[in-house]
């Protein structure tokens, strides 16, 4: 199939950055849309262009790393999808696509399509974690977790860091991402002992980082490319809500 | 100079080796600690786990990745589970039947004392991993649940839905960026290192890129990590991810660093087969789907109707007749060598005639159409996405595909390499896998080298060794600055005509022909000498466009590239070294009258050490004799 594209070329940070438009000739359906971008850039290269810069590394929807806007939906167009998964045959002869990198204040463009998202690092280490150095812990049986919460615990850890979500919100808010690592935590025993903290530092770094307030519009949920809900947003919520009453402190920002 | 291979193993009982060690082996006290600096390359679960563990104890860290996020190593894509001696199942596992598996299935051709103290630690990992909030799987009574893998028979691997590695690394992921947001550990993301530093014999540091600026500085510490993973996609596809290289281990062998045992590769049987030219990776169906799929092909040759119409009496479940013991069970190699054979005689399935069917019939009436979701909802997902086949419907096709490494880095008992203060961890090293590695074991080396081993056995390098401060303007560190900043300078001035990927892709495919499931003499002799060629005309030929003062992507591919083409004809020269087959390694001049790898013993039991010699001279085979006190040589058998 033949494809009309229209890219954000952007040199890096300073640069204004602008759309061009590349034909892309000769698609097999088959081809993953990354395997599109390559074959695009193979000829771009041997044109003596430079080829579009964009971030992937698994190719297999696990690691995150890819993550672009679709004709204006992250992603693109497939439920459940990551841009690496995604196959031309969601596609059709003659169409016109149009990829442009994650827009959010909190994620500045790199080059082209790839964006720094440091920024979800950093709140995971502001509390995403529990702090149980190596060393001798229980047995791994010693506490029970009901199956139930379990896999309620994996929904919410099944999330990628990709920023899916962020790109998607209409005011840059990293909710999702953020209360599905404190959902995660939450719904296992040993996530509880920090469960307020971690919902307390998390959030405030969020808030540090720039990402906008979430007024629950739920576009996260829908471009999500691991399903994860807004059931964990609720949770969050009230894990915040009720750590800041225990640690004023804490929410002051104090030590 | 030949190098001395000191295995360092403690003397006595293997089962006892690594207590007696570990009161052995000097400690650093706490105080101290704080005085020692440690550079980690690699985020993934070795390096991840290794990097946080010893911030905790105290040590100075700088951890090293070359994606955006330390959590996006690629141990983030392992999807079956990890293993572990607990014996949950009551069905007979044991510390000792772990190593004992593991001994064999790796063809009896690694170390057992590594492989007993991998056995020992695999059961801590599973509380460490559980107490950090990894959510297993669990029974209704809430107990850890369990599931099996191929070469075992019993029920000892743990699992986190089809994304245990994902678990597992976000739960090193976390314990980093705790340490990470303490200040006990600086974090590089998307820093490439491209050489290392070596000072008075020693390793002191890394030379990276920062490959958002472009910026190429030196690191120096008093001791270097590598947890950079395997070298699969020296094959260009493999399932490793496209990042995966070999050029730290590659870059250290160079230095002084033996690597051990490169031809000894591993072929996965479950991946998804190649559907064009196009491709770009593989994509692997985790082997846990083993448990439950029966493989088969049409007893005919050329047969093209479709699977359903092709009746229960006219199929070959070819490892079910074979294997009546293991079934679809049996270990990696000797599923996918069964594949290629089947395929060999004109029986494989597919238009391209490499596939074979993986069908979940008997498992649907079995378990219902929701029980299979259940364990595998998110792999018949991903296969359904890739292939646009729906496999609760048609049976899944697969075909073997490059997929991990036993080969790497030569270490001693201590993980460090034939260079000292420089240790090696995960898959990178060569590793407790022998010829072949078992499922779900390689996340269990991965975090028992990084957090229970390393984590003492590098205390016990910094006690020993009196190390004198450096700094990074040290005339070393700009000497390999400088011939780092030449290579690159190099590669962009080429102004060739061909791209990178069709050099990477040229080679790849000459190394499957040649030195991929089955190898020959005569093959592996033309790969060494084609190989050469292909290297030459890339430093010719080769295109790089654009700067080396920016993100440049076909810039890091190109480096990368040009070490493969170098560590390749390593490989082949490995494979052509080693008379007999054994585990992934099958040179068909060497097999059973029933096909299965015939190994050779009295002249092949050790471990090929490989010493670099110098530009254009032929490598140094040092020979590290294998030794089995607690498990006996036998003739591996899973029928
Ligand atoms: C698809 C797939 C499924 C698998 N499933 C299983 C399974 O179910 N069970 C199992 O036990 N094993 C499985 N394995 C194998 C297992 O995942 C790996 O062997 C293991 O995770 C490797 O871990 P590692 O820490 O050694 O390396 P990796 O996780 O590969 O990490 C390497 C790290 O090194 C960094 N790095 C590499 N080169 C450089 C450089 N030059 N400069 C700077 N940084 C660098 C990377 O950024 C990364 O952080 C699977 C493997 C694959 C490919
Ligand atoms: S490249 Fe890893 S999720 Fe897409």
């Amino acid at each position: 199939m033949n494809i009309k594209l229209h890219v954000w070329r952007q040199k890096n940070g300073a640069d204004a950055g602008k759309i061009v438009d590349y034909d892309a000739p000769d698609i097999s359906p088959d081809m993953s849309f990354l395997e599109m971008l390559d074959v695009v850039n193979e000829r771009l290269i041997t044109k003596g262009e430079d080829p579009i810069a964009f971030d992937h590394d698994c190719r297999e929807g696990i690691c995150g790393m890819c993550g672009m806007m679709i004709n204006g939906t992250p992603h693109g167009p497939r439920k459940a999808t990551t841009a690496c998964q995604l196959h031309m045959r969601s596609f059709k002869d003659g169409d016109e696509i149009w990829i442009e990198p994650w827009r959010a204040s909190a994620f500045p463009v790199v080059k082209d399509l790839v964006v720094n998202r440091g920024a979800f690092d950093r709140i995971i280490a502001a509390g995403g974690f529990v702090s149980v150095p190596a060393g001798s812990p229980p047995d791994g049986n010693a506490i029970p977790v009901p199956k139930m919460n379990a896999d309620l615990a994996m929904d919410a850890a099944a999330c990628i860091g990709c920023g899916a979500c962020v790109a998607a919100c209409p005011n840059g808010s990293a909710m999702l991402f953020t209360s599905a690592k404190v959902a995660h935590l939450a719904r296992l025993p040993q996530g509880q002992p920090e469960r307020d903290t971690r919902a307390l530092r998390m959030v405030n770094q969020m808030d540090a980082e720039g990402f906008g307030g979430c007024t629950n519009v739920g576009e996260c949920e829908a471009a999500c490319p691991k399903e994860i809900t807004l059931e964990n947003i609720a949770l969050m919520n009230r894990d915040y809500i009720k750590a800041t009453a225990v640690y004023r402190k804490e929410r002051a920002g104090g030590d | 100079m030949a190098i001395k291979l000191e295995s360092k193993i403690p003397d006595g009982p293997v089962e006892q080796a690594w207590d007696k060690h570990r009161f052995d082996m000097k400690l650093v006290n706490p105080a101290n600690k704080r005085k020692y600096s440690v550079i980690v390359v690699g985020s993934g679960l070795a390096g991840g786990a290794a990097s946080a563990t010893l911030a905790e104890l105290g040590y100075n860290v700088s951890c090293f990745c070359y994606q955006d996020s330390p959590r996006r190593a690629h141990s983030i894509a392992a999807q079956g589970g990890i293993n572990a001696a607990k014996n949950y199942q009551n069905d007979g596992d044991s510390i000792h039947r772990l190593f004992y598996d593991t001994v064999k299935g790796g063809d009896y051709r690694a170390r057992e004392a590594n492989v007993h103290r991998l056995a020992q630690i695999s059961v801590n990992i599973i509380d460490q991993a559980v107490a950090m909030g990894v959510p297993f799987a669990r029974e209704y009574g809430g107990t850890l649940a369990n599931r099996s893998f191929g070469g075992a028979q019993v029920s000892r691997t743990f699992y986190a839905r089809g994304q245990t590695g994902q678990q597992l690394l976000l739960g090193a992921y976390q314990a980093l960026e705790r340490q990470i947001g303490l200040g006990k550990v600086k974090m590089y993301p998307r820093h490439e290192m491209l050489d290392l530093i070596v000072i008075d014999g020693r390793a002191r540091g890394i030379v990276t890129r920062d490959m958002v600026t472009g910026k190429v500085a030196s690191h120096v510490a008093d001791a270097v990590v590598l947890g950079t993973g395997g070298y699969g996609n020296v094959f260009y596809l493999s399932t490793n991810a496209k990042g995966c290289n070999v050029t730290s281990i590659w870059r250290a062998y160079k230095k002084g660093a033996a690597l051990a045992n490169p031809c000894y590769t591993q072929i996965h049987p479950t991946c998804i087969p190649v559907s064009g030219d196009h491709q770009s990776k593989l994509t692997l169906m985790s082997e846990s789907l083993r448990n439950d799929g029966r493989i088969w092909v049409p007893l005919k040759k050329g047969d093209t109707r479709r699977p359903d119409q092709i009746p229960e009496a006219e199929r070959d479940y070819y490892l079910e007749r074979k294997y009546p013991r293991f079934g679809n069970l049996v270990p990696r190699d000797v599923a996918s060598r069964n594949a290629k054979q089947v395929c060999d005689e004109g029986r494989g399935v597919g238009e391209t005639g490499l596939g074979v069917y993986l069908d979940f019939a008997d498992a649907i009436k079995r378990l219902t159409e929701g029980g299979v979701r259940e364990r595998y909802g998110n792999l018949f997902d991903m296969y359904e996405r890739i292939t646009d086949e729906n496999p609760y419907k048609v049976p899944m096709r697969i075909f073997p595909a490059i997929h991990y490494t036993m080969g790497g880095t030569w270490v001693d008992y201590n993980l460090m390499s034939t260079l000292p203060g420089l240790h090696v961890i995960g898959e990178a090293n060569f590793s407790d896998h022998g010829a072949n590695r078992l499922g779900a074991s390689a996340l269990m080396q991965g975090l028992a080298d990084g957090y229970f081993i390393l984590p003492y056995t590098i205390g016990d390098y910094l006690a020993r060794t009196k190390l004198d401060k450096i700094t990074p303007d040290h005339p070393e560190c700009k000497k390999v600055e400088a011939e780092v900043n030449g290579q690159t300078k190099k590669l962009l001035g080429i102004g060739g005509k061909r791209t990178v990927d069709s050099f990477h892709r040229e080679l790849g495919k000459l190394l499957w022909e040649k030195c991929g499931m089955a190898r020959n003499k005569a093959g592996l002799t033309e790969a060494i000498e084609k190989i050469p060629s292909i290297r030459e005309e890339f430093w010719q030929n080769v295109k790089v466009l654009g700067g080396g003062e920016e993100l440049n992507q076909s810039l890091e591919k190109a480096g990368r590239v040009a070490d493969f083409l170098e560590f390749g004809e390593l490989m082949c020269r490995d494979a052509l070294h080693r008379e007999e087959s054994c585990g992934g390694h099958f040179r068909e001049e060497y097999q059973t009258p029933e096909g299965e790898a015939l190994r050779n013993d009295d002249d092949f039991a050790y471990v090929a050490a490989w010493e670099y010699a110098g530009e254009g001279k032929a490598p140094i085979l040092n020979k590290e004799a294998l030794e089995f006190h607690a498990v006996h040589l036998t003739q591996r058998s899973y029928k």
